[in-house]
């Protein structure tokens, strides 16, 4: 299964709750796939997916989705200690982890080679830490946001991408809608 | 009343609840201070383009948050200032020790120092820089100001602001 299958496959689990998704081709095919108020399509700012999904986690109740890949983690590898520290019960997050940095042409990441970034995430001190093949991500989930304990899910899944439209939502538009589903 | 105290008094007074920081020696009785308040969630980060990610969460999560930093850290944020805070409107007070100025002991602070001003220019982000003891009675009115229009908005404490005395 490659990322696009990924989503699709847990779109259905999410889409009631608050979703953070990371830059490029993840948010791209999220909304061409259920795009959804609750779905927070981040248009920059690699790396940060995870640090906005603990931030709102943090300052609301609702349970918070903050999808993430292995570039982006490996790109602000300072979220893990962070999350870790900072526990939020009603914060998942889940690393589709292809090995690749695939918006840019899926070149390898070291996530792909020697680097367990579950193992990393234990070592942040990260308690609830799954790793699960992608044909497991969705069954991962579903006992994730049925459950009441912060996790971090690691899918390890194939290296790919499918033809997707970019995002054209102002992103004042998409920011305003998130917040009234945050609200609502 | 100390320093510390006023600013915090401040951030509370104006909703302030959610503060994420990194450690300069300059900022640390204002970071001692954030700490011992309920009122406020203290989140300490460890790069400062990751505690504006912590921020826009918690303000779309509807909270007020500020960001306490040095400006060494300018470089390393300016990515996300234009991608995340200023392109999807979002406030952001960034109380920013500014090092390298006058009474300043470490050379390569300096360094730095000499672009503060001229980077926020160019991101175009309102500037305030707390000089004298007194410069801080504006505190208030730039908090407001900030959630008022949504932006980042910069408050640069330099060190004669912080070793001032308020008679």
């Amino acid at each position: 299964m490659i990322r696009s299958e990924v989503l699709r496959d847990i779109a259905p689990v999410i889409r009631d709750h608050l979703v953070v998704c990371n830059i490029g081709l993840p948010s791209q095919e999220l909304h061409m796939i259920d795009d959804q108020p609750s779905n927070f399509y981040m248009l920059g700012t690699m790396g940060l997916s995870s640090s906005i999904g603990l931030g709102l986690a943090l300052a609301q109740k609702k349970k918070v989705v903050a999808i993430d890949g292995d570039g982006s983690v490996l790109t602000n590898f300072g979220t893990l200690p962070t999350i870790a520290n900072n526990v939020a019960d009603n914060f998942v997050l889940l690393i589709v982890d292809n090995g690749s940095y695939g918006s840019t042409g899926d070149q390898p990441t070291y996530a792909g080679k020697k680097t367990s970034l579950a193992a990393v995430a234990r070592a942040c001190g990260c308690e609830n830490v799954v790793e699960c093949k992608a044909e497991d991500t969705r069954a991962a989930l579903e006992t994730a946001l049925s459950g009441d304990k912060m996790t971090i899910i690691v899918s390890k899944c194939d290296s790919g991408n499918i033809p997707v439209p970019v995002i054209t939502m102002d992103p004042v538009t998409i920011r305003d809608r998130f917040m009234g589903a945050v609200k609502a | 009343m100390t320093i510390h105290r006023q600013i915090v008094d401040d951030f509370t007074a104006h909703g302030i609840d959610f503060v994420t920081t990194v450690p300069c020696k300059q900022l640390a009785g204002v970071i001692d201070e954030i700490e011992n308040r309920k009122e406020i969630f203290h989140i300490p980060s460890n790069k400062e383009d990751e505690g504006m990610g912590l921020c826009a969460g918690a303000f779309m999560g509807g909270k007020r948050p500020a960001i306490i930093m040095q400006n060494t850290a300018l470089g390393v944020t300016l990515n996300t200032l234009a991608t995340l805070i200023q392109f999807y409107r979002m406030p952001l007070p960034m109380l920013i020790s500014y090092r390298g100025e006058l009474g300043e002991p470490v050379a390569c602070q300096v360094e730095m120092a000499v672009h503060t001003k001229a980077l926020l220019a160019q991101m175009l982000i309102p500037t305030y820089h707390f000089h004298r003891r007194e410069d801080a009675d504006e505190l208030g009115a730039i908090l407001k100001y900030t959630f008022m229009c949504n932006k980042p908005v910069a408050i640069l404490t330099d060190a004669s602001f912080w070793k001032g005395e308020k008679e």
